[in-house]
């Protein structure tokens, strides 16, 4: 019997390739988010709020990932920002390599922010690092208070939690606190915002602090 | 779900070290898998056998060694455990911890029968 050791991480590839993403946003001083969450949260809601109230204040492109579709990037062209479908036909995520095609269609020259919305799935977009600064993950009530528990590795990755949808809290079968707490358990720095994309609560709080992290990656 | 795609990822590195001539040979590949790395072992090990059905590969197995998820105290200076994947502390509930291990997706050895074996 003989032995071979190897000591590789197997998705050193993906990891090689999102260095490389990497290295182009920061050549271009673009600040990249990679917005994540289960299918119905809220993402592409989260994006058009978001590209509305940044309007005319950041240069801002949108790479959608979707199995199916270009529906999403359909939403998003009407705010007139550059945005690139990837239809993953069946994949589960998207991967750097996705991405790294996806910017081969994209000028991302004078951009400050490039925001990926991830396929709607919290257990596979983990693993794959696209090169972004920040994930973001979106949680809404109506997926309860438990989300964070069940979906560890994600809540873990990201930077960011939108509690998305808050003005259903009334309604639905979700305790806010204990849904800060269950994120706070996993990961203690979480930055959290509660919002709203029919009510637009929250939506300035959000946007600002966006904007900080943009001018800082200028910095 | 993305097993497959990890799968694909292993069986590209069995590739750069083991030359194809050889893999009737391969008994065994060692990974080393975190608790909350986000793979299902099972799944891993159904897709690995799914895409090497019909190749010289079809009898070498997976052999996944799980590492625990565990952190480290700075408040009570003790190390846990726990799969589910908290980050605060179960002995003090202190939030003041780092991550020791846990988030593992590594392949570590390939098992090769006898005789030779050249490695590239």
């Amino acid at each position: 019997m003989s032995i071979v050791t190897i000591e590789r991480k197997v998705l050193e590839k993906n990891d090689e390739l999102a260095l490389q993403n990497r290295k182009v946003f920061q050549q271009a001083g673009a600040f990249v988010i990679n917005i994540v969450s289960s299918p119905g949260s809220g993402k592409t809601s989260i994006l058009e709020r978001t590209l509305e109230h940044l309007k005319g204040r950041l240069r801002i492109a949108v790479i959608e990932g979707d199995v199916q579709t270009d529906f999403d990037a359909q939403r998003v062209a009407k705010f007139g920002v550059p945005v690139v479908q990837i239809v993953t036909n069946g994949g589960c995520h998207l991967d750097a390599n996705l991405v790294q095609d996806a910017l081969g269609n994209m000028d991302l020259k004078g951009i400050q922010l490039l925001v990926i919305e991830n396929v709607g799935n919290l257990v596979c977009p983990a693993n794959y690092d696209l090169g972004e600064h920040i994930k973001v993950v979106v949680a809404s009530t109506t997926e309860g208070d438990d989300k964070p528990l069940k979906y560890p590795t994600m809540f873990r990755q990201a930077s960011v939690l939108l509690v998305n949808k808050i003005d259903l809290l009334p309604y639905v079968n979700c305790n806010l606190a204990e849904l800060k707490a269950n994120a706070f358990k996993i990961n203690p720095t979480l930055k959290v915002f509660e919002i709203s994309c029919t009510t637009n609560q929250g939506i300035a709080e959000w946007c600002r602090w966006l904007e900080q992290q943009v001018q800082h990656n200028y910095h | 779900m993305h097993e497959l795609s990890v799968a694909q990822n292993i069986l590209e590195i069995i590739q750069q070290h083991v030359p194809e001539s050889e893999w009737t040979r391969v008994e065994k590949i060692r990974l080393k898998i975190g608790a909350s790395a986000g793979i299902v072992p099972e799944s891993l090990e159904f897709s690995f056998q799914a895409i090497t059905a019909d190749t010289a590969l079809r009898h070498a197995r997976l052999n996944i060694e799980s590492i625990p998820f565990r952190i480290h105290c700075n408040s009570c200076d003790t190390t846990t455990e726990n799969d589910a994947g908290w980050a605060v502390c179960l002995h003090c509930g202190s939030a003041d911890t780092k991550i020791l291990s846990g988030s593992e997706l590594d392949i570590s050895e390939i098992e090769v029968t006898e005789p030779e074996l050249e490695m590239l």
